[in-house]
């Protein structure tokens, strides 16, 4: 399997302060991989970094291309899409116009139609708050219009900080559920960091573990599952 | 009933100044969270273009049109060599930079055109509104140039995809680059159509004041007083405080003993401070829904 993301020796900076300390790891196309970690181990850091969203050195390659210092929005561009902590919703928006600025930077007309209707099958619960202003939305509905918001891309990769943070255990097995059909059905390669290691263990098929700004641990995800000093020392279950 | 139906008619007409020039403050300080000093100043000196071009021969509508197309220009250069550099610099240097703006313009003006104030034509003509006494065929085409300009506004913001790319990029500026937006490019966009947009206001009232490079001076306090009154956050507020300001400034000047014209823009500072004091957001700012 070729490698659609390579990530070498990539180290981030919040002003003087390093964040990352040399991260090297790869995504396999279609794969669906997390990165673990406690916080402020550096994991939103990670995906701020490949979309350029914070200051750092090393090299980041998606498709054989470097990205150097294209910016965030370019970056976007080449296909990766970036669901953000906090979910990044345009609150005062609704949720149609949510999923239409997904699709801002293509000119496919029919085929985004087509899209929105598409996700509204994903997330049945979206089309019934269609013209109803995001920012109303609870916390598992939002997280789900940020998710159909980043297909709108039509992403090859697509990159989720935290989706499980602040939801209730319920939903976040349907969102994972999901994720892990938009992967298999639709091809799209996931990035997922997470918190929650014990259910993205179960939906990864790659992990990696990050501590303090640098890999320590990386292999198939039931391996790691199963590794009882892995879980101890670094995933705390 | 008839000066007061006189008055409220007048106040719709020069509201409608304030209402754009509120529009185009309020679409700066979307984009930007600054209020542009120099708005005045920025339409005063298009209105000159547009002067100097009708001395050169173009007849009124030609002018019009290539002034929008000058002053849309002109604020996206504006953004790209001034504000751009300061975006991420602290409050106090961005008004530097906006009172800098300020004083460039209005000097250069009186450099070029002199400080001297000349006459402005209307292309309404200041006749009898179809035979009525109320309002003059200008106050009526001031109030129908506003009125086309905010429906052509809506339908751009709310049915372009640029316009809802803009959108995006004044609410959630990281998300909306996070979606592919090149948000430095929108918030120039939005200084091109402030601009453009301040222009309109500049050539529909200077016929009223006459044209000289102080001419806005006056006019960007009230429009000020609008944007505050409907809301820093609101378009449409603007605009309806645009009216209000228009109209209340024509009642309190009319009724009131002892405020005529000297004492109209003391007027317009005081509503101001009293919005701020009672109600912050203005009557259409309003506070965002959110829930998590």
């Amino acid at each position: 399997m070729t490698a659609l993301l390579n990530v070498s020796d990539l180290r981030a900076y919040y002003g003087q302060v390093q964040a990352l300390h040399g991260l090297s790891f790869s995504l396999n196309e279609g794969s669906l991989t997390t990165l673990l970690g406690a916080n402020g181990a550096g994991k939103t850091t990670t995906l701020r970094a490949i979309c350029n969203m914070v200051r750092s050195t090393g090299g980041i390659e998606f498709d054989g291309k470097p990205l150097g210092n294209r910016s965030t929005e370019n970056v976007v561009r080449l296909g990766i899409a970036h669901v953000p902590q906090g979910r990044g919703t345009f609150t005062t928006m609704t949720v149609e116009e949510n999923l239409q600025l997904g699709a801002i930077t293509r000119s496919d007309k029919t085929a985004i139609v087509s899209d929105i209707e598409r996700m509204y099958a994903h997330f049945p619960v979206l089309k019934q708050r269609y013209t109803q202003q995001a920012g109303t939305l609870s916390g598992g509905e939002q997280q789900m219009l940020a998710v159909a918001r980043a297909l709108m891309l039509r992403p090859r990769l697509m990159l989720l900080d935290e989706p499980s943070f602040g939801l209730a255990p319920l939903i976040v097995r349907d969102l994972f559920k999901i994720l892990g059909k938009i992967n298999r059905e639709d091809k799209v390669t996931i990035l997922v960091v997470e918190q929650n290691a014990q259910l993205a263990l179960e939906l990864a098929d790659q992990a990696y573990v990050i501590e303090t700004g640098r890999i320590v641990m990386s292999g198939k995800a039931d391996e790691i599952a199963n590794n009882e000093d892995v879980r101890k020392s670094y995933l705390g279950y | 009933m008839e000066l007061f139906t006189n008055q409220v008619l007048a106040g719709i007409a020069t509201g409608a100044i304030y209402a754009c020039m509120a529009l185009a403050v309020v679409m700066i300080y979307q984009a930007i969270d600054h209020l542009n000093f120099a708005q005045g100043e920025m339409a005063m000196f298009s209105t000159f273009i547009s002067w100097q071009l009708m001395q050169w021969g173009i007849p009124y509508w030609g002018a019009f049109v290539l002034t929008l197309a000058i002053s849309f220009a002109a604020g996206i250069l504006i953004e790209r060599l001034l504000f751009k550099p300061l975006a991420k610099a602290p409050i106090l240097t961005n008004v530097a930079g906006f009172i800098a703006l300020y004083a460039i313009i209005n000097s250069v003006a009186g450099l070029i055109w002199d400080f001297t104030i000349k006459q402005y034509p209307s292309p309404f003509g200041s006749s009898p509104f179809l035979g009525s006494q109320l309002i003059s065929t200008h106050q009526a085409g001031m109030i129908g140039i506003t009125v086309l300009l905010l429906i052509l506004l809506y339908l751009f913001f709310q049915f372009t995809r640029v316009g809802l790319a803009m959108r995006a990029a004044a609410s959630v500026p990281e998300s909306a680059r996070l979606v592919g937006i090149n948000t430095s490019w929108m918030i120039a966009l939005g200084w091109g159509m402030a601009a453009a947009i301040g222009s309109i206001a500049g050539m529909m009232i200077a016929p009223v004041v006459f044209l000289e490079p102080n001419m806005m001076l006056g006019v960007l306090i009230y429009g000020f007083a609008a944007a505050v009154l409907g809301g820093l956050t609101s378009p449409f507020g603007a605009v309806i405080g645009g009216f209000l300001v228009g109209i209340f400034e024509n009642l309190v000047g009319t009724y009131i003993p002892g405020v005529g014209n000297e004492l109209k823009l003391p007027i317009a500072l005081a509503l101001i401070i009293t919005v701020l004091v009672v109600k912050p957001a203005g009557l259409f700012g309003r506070s965002i829904v959110k829930r998590v």
